[in-house]
């Protein structure tokens, strides 16, 4: 930021230079996912495109815990949301009776299909309007009383959409959907919102949810209606997390409630912890790292031999073990995650080699001071 | 409906409520000493109920032994969970307390798939809780009766201790406020052990009964009724023990008599809780028998 009023000029400059560099960077991006969507096997295709729907997923969160700071855990309903309406609306009519063979599917939609996209933009309003209907009372209530009101309403979408078997199925859940193949559906839909939260964090909204995040009376001292936004915020964040469960049930081609179980959340809470709570930069890194690394880690449920000797430890269940303690030792040992609130910017990349020899020149200071 | 059934139900009820009323004990003690929902609690129930049924079922030991044991090493984790995962967070912001709560929780989760496997296993029965008699028409299990009794007898020695000895003096002034009771000399890390020792604890007792009810384990067993357990607290005011033995009836009667009156409505039944919790929260947030707090600026 310029300091005096002669630097306007330097500071038009600067701006120039980062659209530039947002444009260079963006570019590169685009061909990256070009390359890698005609050259990669389905194996890490499939990762690639789970690791983008996390992308989605884990902003969706990061907006309300780390940007807005209210710690809610209602993702995993949301998410069934979408996925439901994607699922409901895109399975060809043909194959639906077979499927509905408990209880028949309710005659008003049974006939009705819809193409991809619109399916999956209603799954993000509806979503979107949901997060508005429960943001109403639960949004009055505070830290660990929000965390377990939305966990409670994540639960009761879940359970409602285990009991309404005209329209989801029930327990069966719904197979058969057509599932999206090519890499650009989910990268693309990820490069909108992470371009959408970027401008959404630096509008007035996103000062308005930081200044919110850092003091609540403070902020509404300052005239910031903190209903308002907050509504606003959990509705953006419904409406994101509505299209990253659409994209979800269109990746797997099924949905049945159990996977929306609300032990869901607690992926994208790592994401977002990991990457640090109010960085968008992080979110993304620590989404991917996260999703490949959960992939890679499988590797802990299949048996190991090691000079022949079967090691009793690798059976099924090290993984989510190994991924909870994980959680804990970041939240425990480095809570500021990957980014903390930083955004990672050419800046922030120009500054890391002084960081690097700092952090080594306090190391040697400290050496010497032991002598 | 005849009498006879609605006094099936009603029992069941005061017994379901019974055992929430044991587990809420301890999720409104922690609150109240360190405003912080341990999230583990509904998992250390379950492992609670794999620990007795490793004592009787492989070890073969007499039940009498293992149930102390029990109690004794459920304390014993609750006190374990508390050092790693809470203590040095002590002073950190409330968000990685309830973060970490949360890893706790799924540690444990997971921790007991990998270990004793997913498949439900069968809890050692027992003849003489199980077998029905009959009073007046209505078929009554012993368990059903010896439940609400242990819960209340419990209740006593807990307001007993809180009351009456140091310990619970020293509770009750690091819950009222925490940097003057240390400053007034109170071990706090002490009183905060004993207090997950003494929420573990009925938990655990809570387990054994719970395990003896529903003669089926599995290692995600703990997650509802722990849900369920912390909403009870708050229904009858958090941090007040009382208030947690009245939210865990009115829970277990509202969820037996909501099923037995509409049927219908026997998939909703894990969402009732969270129903009230909303309901509660919105128009008396501090709970039935809690008291009024206001927020210092």
């Amino acid at each position: 930021m310029g300091n005096s009023v002669n630097a306007s000029g330097a500071n038009q400059k600067s701006n120039r230079m980062k659209y530039v560099r947002i444009g260079i960077l963006l570019v590169v991006v685009l061909i990256f996912v070009f390359i890698a969507d005609i050259t990669v096997n389905s194996y890490v295709r499939r990762i690639l495109n789970l690791c983008a729907i996390y992308t989605i997923l884990g902003l969706s969160m990061n907006l309300v815990n780390g940007f807005t700071g209210l710690f809610s855990l209602g993702q995993a309903g949301f998410m069934a949301v979408g996925a439901y309406c994607v699922a409901v609306f895109t399975v060809p009519v043909e194959s639906r009776a077979a499927m509905f063979y408990l209880v028949p599917q309710n005659p008003a939609i049974a006939n009705l299909e819809l193409p991809f996209v619109v399916a999956l933009l209603l799954g993000g309003f509806v979503s979107a309007f949901f997060a508005f209907l429960i943001g109403f009372p639960v949004l009055r209530l505070k830290g660990d009383y929000l965390a377990i009101a939305t966990l409670g309403f994540s639960e009761i979408i879940r359970i409602v959409f285990t009991n309404t078997q005209t329209i989801t199925n029930g327990a069966l859940g719904i197979k058969g959907i057509p599932t999206i193949n090519r890499l650009w559906w989910t990268f693309g839909i990820a490069i909108l919102v992470v371009i959408f939260m970027f401008l959404l964090i630096n509008s007035t909204y996103g000062r308005a949810f930081k200044a919110i995040r850092e003091d609540e009376i403070a902020a509404e001292a300052m005239g910031i209606s903190l209903f308002k936004h907050k509504v606003l915020s959990f509705t953006i964040s419904g409406f994101l997390a509505g299209i990253g469960g659409g994209l979800f049930a269109a990746l797997l081609g099924t949905v049945d409630p159990k996977q929306f179980y609300f032990t869901l959340t607690y992926n994208f809470l790592l994401i977002i912890v990991l990457g640090g709570m109010g960085s968008i930069s992080g979110t993304i890194i620590s989404a991917f790292i996260v999703t490949a690394g959960l992939e890679w880690l499988r590797l802990l449920d299949e048996p190991h031999a090691i000079f022949g000797w079967n090691v009793p430890l690798f059976r099924p269940g090290l993984r989510m073990v190994v991924f909870s303690i994980l959680l804990m030792a970041i939240v425990l040992f480095w809570s500021r995650g990957l980014m903390g609130n930083q955004e990672l910017s050419w800046e922030y990349v120009k500054k890391v080699p002084d960081k690097v020899r700092n952090a080594f020149r306090i190391k040697s200071a400290k050496g010497g001071a032991a002598k | 409906m005849t009498m006879a059934t609605f006094m099936q139900q009603l029992t069941n009820g005061i017994s379901l409520g019974s055992l929430y009323a044991l587990i809420a004990i301890g999720y409104t003690m922690v609150y109240g000493i360190l405003r912080l929902i341990n999230f583990a609690h509904g998992d250390i129930v379950m492992m609670a109920a794999y620990f007795a049924f490793f004592g009787i079922a492989v070890f073969h030991i007499p039940w009498y032994i293992t149930f102390l044991a029990v109690v004794l090493l459920t304390a014993l984790l609750g006190i374990v969970v508390e050092r790693t995962a809470y203590r040095t967070l002590r002073d950190a912001p409330r968000t990685s307390i309830l973060i970490s709560a949360i890893g706790v929780s799924f540690l444990l989760e997971n921790l007991a798939t990998y270990l004793f496997s997913g498949i439900p296993k069968a809890f050692p029965e027992f003849k003489f809780m199980t077998t029905p008699f009959s009073v007046g028409g209505v078929l009554i299990q012993p368990l059903v009766v010896v439940v609400p009794v242990v819960t209340i007898l419990l209740l006593f020695v807990l307001l007993f201790i809180i009351n009456k000895t140091r310990l619970g003096m020293a509770m009750r002034a690091v819950s009222k406020d925490y940097e003057t009771a240390r400053l007034m000399g109170i071990e706090i890390n002490g009183v905060i052990s004993a207090t997950f020792g003494i929420g573990s604890g009925l938990a655990a007792v809570g387990a054994l009964m719970w395990g003896m009810k529903y003669s089926s384990i599995q290692p995600l067993m703990g997650v509802m009724p722990g849900l369920k357990c912390f909403i009870a607290a708050v229904i009858g005011g958090i941090g007040n023990i009382k208030g947690a033995v009245l939210g865990g009836f009115i829970l277990g009667l509202a969820e037996i008599l909501l099923v037995a009156f509409l049927p219908s409505l026997t998939g909703y039944r894990d969402a009732i809780a969270f129903i009230i919790l909303i309901i509660i929260l919105l128009f008396r947030p501090m709970g039935i028998l809690g008291e009024k707090q206001t927020d210092k600026v």
